[in-house]
């Protein structure tokens, strides 16, 4: 589904422009559309160069109204095209819940199939960029809660690329969460190489001792605890879930019951969190193979802290191997 | 001048000029007349094509009695609720039939009727307040949306359907149907937006019915008029009889032609009357006098219809007869029909949630299936 180029290094942000622009390319029904995702190119400029490309009506520059955004997409949807939403931030796209909730996450079930919304909605996600309050939530539980939303989070530049491109061409509407600390982390990549697709979890580093299982921003920080916890004679695992909805079962289970300890690890609120779920279905479907009960490490129950207060909030290295040296290795 | 100084905003202060794309609009041409267009009763009639009117009145009298039939139904338990219409059947038939075959129209939960006036089956317009499914019929096919029960969430869709419509070039126009309430909400205020700054080819029908459920216009708006929120948004605001069929007719088609020759929205209000309760479930004598209800009985659709057209002789005993025999035998279908118990597939709750079912609905489908069968083994 990619045009064949050479491997790049380039940084997320540059990877989802890639895709977005590639896309827009291969299929005239794609449309971009969002708060100064024209001119400027996206606070992030995410969708730079895209309307100078494409033109102000395949990437549209909106009123500023979240709901309207994304209603507009869905009556675009109903009549054959396939809109790509840019909400500029995480705590700035809950008024357009209403619509997403009642409307695009149930279209496909209340008119039984006859009318599916391919609309991709876009969510600069997440902490760690030293943003002042409503520019750093991580909102995945409210959508991995609403069945017919497909939820998606890369982690990596080359997901970033693929999953987008496999977002965008998705028939169900796909919340495509970006790890806007990530954005800027320059990796080498290959846009002609084929991604594992929306569904899949990939196991970033394997391991024999336990395995931590995250997603999104969280990758780094895992990975880096992996290789600080040989020190302490640990050899982790570390699962990218890639999408939350459809949760890779088959996967996180085959893992877990292979090495029996699991840390699930994310930015998100702990309370009723993703990990909560991940945790009570790897508790259930694994439970014979565990050595220990699967702990979460997760942010605080608490509102987004103060930019100069976040680093306590946010799962850190030091905090996921505590949770590591607590899953019963005496026995 | 001062850079705040809007209206003499020129080239000359650099960088920034409002309203790159034109000059702004003398806001007078968008504001509704001070009285509601009428019809019936003035000059204008004779200047109404008699076999529009002849078809309006057909279609009211059927409307008529389909919300009567519907509102018994809930009574009997056969629909689990219905927001009739009664009343308000003007608003209803003439909204469908100003409609062309390519247009879309965008209902609200109470517009059953203009879905069923636009040529849909009325017993798959009803599956919804059945309540055996969600939508029954087909919106592509029939180019109408679902019914809308969050209020005003669908004007939005509408939006952008007639934006889509108008890049592909398609002579398509869309409605977006309210009622006065839902104009407080956000999303009617966002696709209003959206549609003036787009150039959309929508109309947006508020019919003012004088009560959210309960509550009475004067706690709803402080507005002149609903149609005067159109100014605000710079498109026209129209005020019609929306008791006056051809009014409402004539109204909505010139927005629609406004609309299809790429002059942009319309907000049209239709001051009409909910003569029955909310709902079934509903007791409206909670919240307003008999003598309001009787007064708008007497400016009913049908009667006003009835009144003008009778001594022009455009309506005849045998129009009447006519119309009151296919309202007769539509009910009659509609308790036939709706009296048949439903055939219920329990494993269809998963059949459209995703394209491809997740892992995780598979796995709960497999779990219904096993105790659909154990069930079948117990009544075996």
């Amino acid at each position: 589904m990619t045009t064949v180029v050479s491997a790049r290094t380039s940084t997320m942000a540059q990877a989802l422009n890639a895709a977005l622009r590639d896309a827009m390319q291969a299929d005239p029904t794609v449309h971009v559309l969002g708060e100064d995702v024209g001119r400027l190119g996206g606070v992030f400029r995410i969708t730079d160069g895209l309307t100078a490309e494409f033109g102000p009506d395949r990437c549209l520059d909106t009123p500023l109204a979240e709901a309207g955004i994304l209603g507009t997409a869905v009556g675009m949807a109903m009549y054959g095209l396939r809109p790509v939403v840019e909400m500029q931030f995480d705590a700035f796209a809950y008024p357009a819940l209403e619509q997403l909730f009642s409307h695009v996450a149930k279209m496909r079930n209340r008119t039984a199939g006859k009318l599916p919304l391919p609309i991709t909605v876009r969510v600069p996600y997440g902490g760690g960029i030293g943003g002042v309050e409503h520019h750093s939530d991580s909102s995945e539980a409210y959508y991995v809660q609403t069945p017919g939303l497909h939820v998606v989070t890369p982690a990596t530049v080359a997901d970033a690329y693929g999953l987008l491109r496999e977002a965008i061409a998705s028939d169900d509407p796909v919340v495509f969460l970006e790890p806007k600390r990530l954005y800027w982390g320059k990796a080498e990549w290959d846009p002609s190489a084929t991604v594992e697709p929306i569904g899949r979890a990939v196991l970033r580093r394997t391991g024999r001792s336990a395995v931590l299982v995250t997603y999104g921003p969280s990758l780094p920080v895992c990975l880096e605890a992996a290789e600080a916890a040989k020190a302490e004679g640990w050899d982790l695992a570390v699962l990218d879930l890639r999408s939350l909805v459809p949760f890779d079962e088959e996967t996180a289970c085959e893992i877990v019951r292979s090495v029996g300890r699991a840390v699930v690890v994310h930015e998100a609120t702990g309370f009723a969190g993703p990990g909560a779920e991940i945790a009570a279905r790897l508790t259930e479907k694994c439970f014979h193979h565990l050595a220990a009960p699967v702990l979460r490490v997760t942010g605080f129950d608490i509102p987004y802290p103060a930019p100069m207060l976040e680093h306590h909030h946010l799962p850190g290295v030091d905090r996921i191997l505590d949770a590591v040296a607590r899953l019963q290795w005496e026995e | 001048m001062t850079v705040l100084d809007h209206r003499h905003q020129t080239a000359a202060v650099p960088g920034w000029q409002p309203g790159a794309t034109g000059p702004r609009t003398d806001p007078a041409p968008l504001l509704p007349d001070d009285s509601p267009v009428r019809v019936l009763g003035t000059p204008a009639l004779e200047k109404t094509d008699p076999a529009l009117l002849r078809e309006l009145y057909r279609r009211l009298v059927v409307g008529r009695r389909y919300n009567q039939q519907a509102t018994v139904l809930t009574k009997q338990g056969r629909l689990a609720v219905y927001p009739a219409t009664t009343g308000q059947e003007a608003c209803e038939v003439a909204a469908a039939m100003a409609l062309q075959e390519q247009d879309w129209l965008f209902p609200s939960y109470r517009d059953t009727l203009a879905v069923v006036a636009r040529g849909v089956d009325p017993l798959e317009a009803l599956t919804l307040l059945r309540g055996n499914a969600h939508t029954g019929y087909d919106p592509r096919a029939t180019r109408t949306a679902p019914l809308s029960t969050p209020l005003a969430t669908q004007a939005p869709h509408a939006v952008g359907l007639a934006h889509a419509a108008r890049l592909a070039g398609d002579p398509v126009v869309a409605l977006a149907m309210l009622g006065d309430g839902g104009t407080s909400e956000g999303d009617f205020h966002e696709a209003l937006n959206f549609a003036a700054v787009l150039n959309a080819p929508v109309v947006f029908l508020v019919q003012n019915n004088g009560y959210a459920i309960s509550v009475p216009l004067t706690q709803q708006s402080a507005a002149p008029s609903l149609a005067h929120k159109a100014v605000g948004y710079g498109m026209p605001g129209r005020l019609v009889d929306g008791n006056d069929a051809p009014a409402v007719h004539a109204v909505l088609t010139e927005a629609f032609e406004r609309a299809r020759s790429g002059g942009g929205p319309t907000l049209v209000e239709a001051l009409t009357y909910r003569v029955e309760a909310h709902t079934n479930a509903d007791d409206a004598t909670r919240y307003r006098q008999d003598d309001e209800v009787a007064a708008w009985r007497e400016h009913d659709p049908i009667l006003l219809m009835e009144r003008h057209l009778r001594p022009l002789g455009i309506l005849d005993d045998t129009l009447v007869q006519e119309a009151a025999d296919e309202a007769e035998a539509l009910a009659a279908r509609m308790r036939a029909e709706f009296h048949a118990e439903p055939e219920l597939d329990p494993m269809s709750l998963f059949a459209h949630v995703y394209a491809e079912p997740t892992p995780q609905l598979r796995e709960q489908a497999a779990q219904l299936a096993a105790e659909l069968a154990a069930e079948a083994e117990v009544h075996h």
